[in-house]
């Protein structure tokens, strides 16, 4: 059990660090700290440039091979390249879901071609991914989709029908991953495909959602006749929900260290404030942010356990309570800051509805513990996986 | 950066939880638990001639393992699995005080003594209303060739039962650490009748004891008490989440027989939900203590900071403690009426999981610790 960074590690920190500091300067300082979640509307074209700025830096990808542009990074590297870049305050990654999410699933499941096709565009920030999984009727239960996918052999091409819902950031994607049935006589997790479409076409039509926070990252996305190739299928026709869960997987990861540096920030921020107002100087709030800092070195050590472990990829139990940790950690944290400020709490910093960074905090904490899986789902799969109590009863239909 | 056991980490830990499994069961706990010394002495001494956890801590020059706090937690983590009645974690906790006195003769002696088997207890405090220096309570007076040592010491873990005993005492303003033996006149041994009957507690009582000055191991121990108390507290927190991990475990076994409305109870939401937030202060609990552990250990090595490694045990402490309370009486809840009957085990655990989060500072007062830390100084906080 070691807790220390190896000499070599440390190395590796100070070159990202340097070529952080020397880059995110000049024209991309305004975009420091900023464009994270509750935060994705501001500053998108500069965060674009920002994103292929990072790719010419070699900063990109660095977990991929290096046959696909990446540096092979290991899992300690991966670790420190993301507390680095929270450290320096880097934005909010317009290319996130294309780096940690495609590009995984298609060095996991995708055609040699699929990989020439997509891995080179996420790799240098030019090609930016949303992920169309929900549906009106499929939410937590996602295995519920009914957007539809038809070959049509006389084009070669797949033509994809249905509606999905909260996509974020899909109004500044190129391409989407769309979760489909392709055999509309099978039910639930059966006669799935996974898709990758691309956005910009007539096919398809974007509605932004306004959140409770007045701004708009997620969208409804609807598909009439969209069109991808006949190979843009990653899997056969019918085993999409295999890739779908897979790529599931890699959504908790490496990033889960560079996530924790941005609610350091915040909590510094709540302390900050409430040596400033007095309110430390209140026994239950006292309480509270004593346990907000046990809460945020607790996510700390579970990463850690979590990265450290399970070589293979499988799930260890850490991973599995990893979620539901982090999310009711932030969203309590959300309430706390609110009550530090007191009575500041409700002014806004501007009309018609501009609110304070901890403002957002509040109202955005709301829908970490809803979206990648509630936490009632989490708990469901913590007590079946993990614990092996029975599954939930289905319904019929 | 692994912060996962090694080969040999976990070797011992497996060996710790099949030898328990084999000899520490329920029924061990339950007679131990009625008896005069609360210890089951044929389990002990197999502890000490097989196993040799007594001298997991002690260095090697003295006859130890020469292991550290990170083996010391795995293997109590798994005595608080099974709440067994052995006193293995008062010998480490005798252990950590001798090792700030290394220098001293008799403190060598002790530490090879313990490595054989033999109980030293510290005698620290009486907690009134305080753990720790605030409340200690005996009192040493300087003679011409010693002290005599005045006053009492509640809380001794497994103190009645010690062959020798380490006694914390006011001396100059400062406190002085003494070695006192059951059979010294003036000394009264006696078992604490306590709530929680798996983990007993001595009192000590000192009426003019006179002690020669050999028998004094430091005059201005007061700087090492805090360091000694925050280590084990990472100790108890070792039992503390063993203890959340049986309460976890017992319930879902039990939930998984238990059939009510034609289904096993363990299919209802409502108590699937209570068994993953149960886990879920399991694992966390164990992070911060695998993380408590390696700081403690730094501690030892001296490369570690104070302000670290009292970070490290009130956060652990604070987690732990309320781990296993939660477990433990979410355990009786999910139980039902058999929670309630003296015949299951759950009750044990809730007594012990309550007796443990109160010594040595309940889990609010180790917040308001953390509190102090980031709220009070001028520099902002420890990040
Ligand atoms: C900010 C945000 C961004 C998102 N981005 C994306 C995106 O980019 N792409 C995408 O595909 N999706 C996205 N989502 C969708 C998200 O994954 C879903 O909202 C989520 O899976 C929950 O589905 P739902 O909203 O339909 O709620 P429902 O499934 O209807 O759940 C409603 C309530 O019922 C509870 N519930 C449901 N089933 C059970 C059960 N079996 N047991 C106990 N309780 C249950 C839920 O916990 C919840 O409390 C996003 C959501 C949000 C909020």
């Amino acid at each position: 059990m070691q807790l220390r960074f190896t000499e070599a590690d440390e190395r590796f920190r100070g070159e990202v660090s340097d070529w952080l500091s020397d880059n995110l300067a000049g024209d991309f300082s305004s975009i420091r700290h900023r464009g994270g979640p509750g935060d994705e509307h501001v500053f998108v074209e500069e965060r674009k440039a920002w994103e292929k700025c990072l790719a010419e830096g070699g900063w990109t990808c660095i977990g991929w091979p290096e046959a696909w542009g990446g540096k092979d990074a290991t899992i300690e590297q991966q670790v420190i390249f993301n507390e680095e870049y929270a450290r320096a305050g880097g934005p909010g990654r317009v290319g996130h879901i294309g780096e940690t999410l495609t590009g995984p699933t298609l060095l996991a499941f995708g055609s040699e071609a699929q990989k020439q096709r997509y891995l080179p565009g996420i790799r240098a920030g030019k090609e930016l991914w949303c992920q169309g999984y929900s549906e009106p009727g499929a939410g937590s239960d996602l295995s519920a989709v009914r957007t539809r996918a038809i070959l049509d052999e006389s084009t070669q091409s797949w033509r994809i029908t249905g509606q999905k819902v909260w996509t974020s950031l899909a109004h500044e994607s190129d391409f989407v991953f769309v979760l489909a049935r392709t055999d509309p006589a099978q039910k639930a997790h059966k006669g799935l495909g996974f898709f990758l479409v691309p956005m910009n076409q007539p096919g398809v039509t974007i509605r932004p959602i306004t959140q409770l926070t007045g701004t708009a990252e997620f969208n409804e996305v609807f598909f009439d006749e969209a069109i991808c190739g006949k190979d843009d299928i990653v899997g056969e026709p019918g085993a999409g929900w295999k890739v779908a869960m897979g790529l599931l997987g890699f959504e908790r990861g490496v990033s889960t260290l560079g996530q924790q540096m941005l609610f350091q920030t915040e909590l510094d921020e709540v302390i900050r404030i409430a040596r400033e107002n007095g309110s430390s100087k209140n026994p239950a709030l006292r309480q509270r942010i004593a346990e907000a800092h046990i809460g945020l070195r607790t996510l700390r050590y579970n990463s850690l356990r979590m990265l450290s472990g399970g070589d293979d990829g499988s799930l260890s139990r850490e991973a599995m309570i990893y979620k539901l940790c982090w999310s009711s950690w932030h969203r309590n944290l959300g309430k706390l800051a609110m009550d530090v400020l007191g009575p500041e709490a409700e002014l806004l910093e501007s009309e018609p509805y501009n609110l304070g960074r901890l403002q957002s905090l509040f109202l955005f904490t709301r829908a970490d513990t809803i979206y990648g899986g509630t936490n009632q789902i989490q708990r469901n799969i913590i007590a079946e996986r993990a614990l092996g109590m029975p599954r939930e009863p289905r319904g019929e239909s | 950066m692994k912060f996962s056991f090694t080969d040999e980490q976990l070797m011992l830990k497996d060996s710790a939880e099949g030898f328990l499994a084999e000899h520490a069961g329920s029924g061990v706990v339950r007679h131990a638990m009625v008896s005069q010394s609360g210890i089951d002495e044929a389990l002990w001494d197999k502890i000490c001639t097989e196993m040799y956890w007594q001298a997991i801590l002690v260095p090697e020059a003295w006859g130890g393992l020469g292991l550290g706090l990170v083996e010391s937690v795995i293997v109590l983590e798994q005595i608080g699995r099974v709440l067994a009645p052995v006193p293995i974690a008062a010998g480490v906790q005798s252990v950590l005080a001798l090792r700030t006195v290394a220098h001293h003769d008799l403190a060598q002696t002790l530490l090879t003594e313990l490595a054989q088997g033999k109980l030293v207890a510290l005698a620290h405090t009486a907690a009134r209303p305080h753990w720790g220096a605030a409340g200690v309570e005996v009192v040493a007076t300087e003679t011409n060739d010693g002290f005599i040592l005045n006053g009492e010491a509640r809380f001794v873990a497994s103190g009645h039962s010690a062959d020798a005993l380490l006694v914390v005492a006011q001396l100059d303003g400062d406190l002085g650490l003494f070695q006192v033996t059951p059979d010294q006149v003036g000394v009264t041994l006696s078992k604490t009748p306590t709530m929680d009957q798996t983990r007993p507690m001595g009192l000590l009582q000192l009426s003019k004891v006179t002690v020669a000055a050999a028998q004094c191991l430091a005059q201005s121990w007061r700087q090492h008490l805090d360091a000694v108390l925050n280590l084990s507290r990472i100790l108890i927190g070792a039992e503390q989440v063993g203890c959340a991990q049986a309460s976890l475990d017992q319930s879902v076994a039990y939930v998984s027989e238990r059939v009510q409305f034609g289904r096993t109870i363990a299919s209802y939401q409502a108590i699937k939900h209570k068994a993953a937030d149960m886990m879920l202060k399991v694992e966390s609990s164990r992070s911060l203590l695998y993380y408590a552990a390696c700081v403690g250990d730094e501690a030892l090595l001296g490369t570690a900071s104070e302000e670290d490694l009292r970070e490290a045990a009130a956060m652990l402490a604070s987690s732990a403690g309320d781990a296993a309370f939660f477990c433990a009486g979410t355990g009786i809840q999910l139980h039902g009426g058999v929670g309630i009957t003296e015949e299951y085990d759950i009750q044990l655990y809730f007594k012990r999981a309550r007796s443990m989060e109160a010594y040595l500072g309940r889990p609010d007062q180790q917040r308001e610790v953390l509190a102090t830390m980031l709220l009070d100084g001028d520099d902002g906080h420890a990040a």
